[in-house]
């Protein structure tokens, strides 16, 4: 995840050099639209959009950037959340996710997302669907990073690990109907 | 100004430092029909002078949309002035593809300008002989903005550009203090009445002038004929003090199509308006 100027934040999965190169083009369009020096600043909204081109005509060439992109920013008051896929495939929405969050947790947050989630509401929240996709998909790490944009500004937390249970009866011995195996 | 041995090349300078080529552009715009601008907190509006080459044909086109939220008022060369304009339409329609948003209009002024500045500064090209008085809306408010042909740019509460605009000028400066808080009709009717000390004596009618208005929560369109009517006699019977004695409206009800040009120009150059 990375602040993206000063109203927004990237965050990717996928292929994390594509995910540095997109970042190396964002770079580049912060720094000349800070060149213009005229109190315009690229918000969320076009932020997400210039990404959606990208990510787009990549795929057109055949030659995609490996990445799921989520991008959040709050400018002027107004908040803004969307997502790009590696196929350029766009929208905007009050929770979203890349890759297996799309099946594990966006039903979750559908259930239980509303419009006045304080802060530490909306990290317990996140914490359940980052638990689930933990025990349910394969290539989960028990770590994650919890970030805030608000008007004033992006802050990054230091990344944590969340509490398991994994003293199932079917784990205790795993080889127990296949000895030998794995 | 007076023929000199070093005003044949843009690219020859004057030993007193001047590119006299660029300063005949600006006599260009000063030869053309009057336009002005004028703009408030939240609004601003353009006016232009209409001018017909003759009774029979219709009149230039000077006030352009450049998207919902710029416009631009032209004096000069009307021909520079709308291959500009389709300059200012693609550079906003590309900005918005890409990022779903409005391109500010202080970025695209700037941009214009040094489209500008490179004809005075190649060989085999000529400064564009056409002023624009640009309008527009961004994020932090109402603009207007002057191009000149030498590539400068400059933002301005209100303006005047074309033949007697000084007459204007003087009327605006006056009153320029008030803009920045008058309601949106008001600034139309400043406009309507610095349009008028253009035309010296002749009557405002909306089958003279053009105006339009961009603002918050309005995006940019040029008045049609009957509302400039309207506003015209509203603020002619209630008689204005500072308006210089103007002939009674007699022709209230006519704003047919046919030109009524009235008095043309004497010393007009001959590649139009």
């Amino acid at each position: 995840m990375k602040p993206i100027g000063k109203h927004s934040l990237l965050g990717a999965s996928g292929e994390i050099s594509d995910f540095q190169e997109i970042l190396r083009y964002l770079n580049e369009l912060i720094l000349y639209d800070n060149m213009w020096d005229d109190g315009n600043s690229l918000g969320p909204k076009e932020v997400h959009n210039y990404l959606t081109r990208v990510m787009y005509n990549r795929r057109n060439k055949f030659n995609p950037l490996w990445n799921s992109l989520v991008l959040g920013g709050v400018k002027n008051g107004n908040k803004y959340l969307g997502t790009v896929s590696m196929i350029g495939v766009t929208f905007e929405d009050n929770h979203v996710a890349t890759r297996f969050g799309n099946h594990l947790a966006r039903p979750i947050l559908r259930q239980e997302w509303h419009e006045n989630l304080s802060f530490e509401d909306g990290v317990k929240l996140l914490e359940k669907c980052m638990r689930v996709l933990l025990y349910r998909d394969r290539s989960a790490v028990n770590k994650l990073q919890i970030a805030k944009i608000t008007e004033e500004g992006v802050t990054i937390h230091q990344p944590y690990s969340l509490k398991t249970y994994w003293e199932i009866s079917t784990f205790e011995n795993p080889a127990q109907g296949a000895i030998g195996s794995w | 100004m007076f023929r000199n041995q070093y005003d044949t090349d843009v690219t020859t300078w004057s030993p007193a430092g001047r590119l006299f080529q660029v300063e005949y552009a600006m006599e260009a715009v000063k030869q053309g029909s009057a336009a002005i601008g004028l703009r408030s907190k939240t609004h601003v509006v353009l006016g232009c002078v209409n001018k017909a080459n003759s009774e029979l044909s219709s009149h230039q086109k000077k006030i352009f949309k450049v998207d919902d939220h710029i416009g631009v008022a032209i004096a000069g060369l009307t021909a520079d002035g709308r291959v500009l304009s389709r300059y200012m339409r693609n550079e906003c329609i590309n900005y918005n593809f890409t990022y779903e948003s409005p391109l500010p209009v202080g970025r695209l002024v700037v941009q214009l300008a040094d489209k500008a500045q490179v004809c005075t500064q190649r060989s085999w090209k000529r400064p564009y002989g056409v002023g624009l008085l640009v309008a527009g809306l961004d994020e932090s408010g109402a603009h207007l903005y002057y191009n000149c042909p030498s590539g400068n740019y400059f933002e301005y509460q209100a303006f005047a550009i074309g033949s007697r605009s000084q007459a204007a000028k003087t009327y605006l400066e006056r009153r320029f203090e008030n803009f920045a808080d008058s309601s949106r009709d008001d600034l139309v009717k400043d406009a309507l009445m610095a349009i008028r000390e253009t035309l010296q004596g002749e009557t405002l009618k909306s089958s003279i002038c053009t105006v339009a208005v961009v603002g918050v929560g309005e995006p940019f369109h040029i008045l049609d004929q009957e509302t400039v009517q309207q506003m015209i006699n509203a603020f002619e019977i209630v008689g204005e003090q500072e308006a210089p004695a103007a002939e009674p409206d007699a022709a209230a009800g006519q704003e047919a199509a046919a030109e009524q040009g009235g008095s043309t120009d004497e010393g007009v150059a001959p590649m139009d308006i």
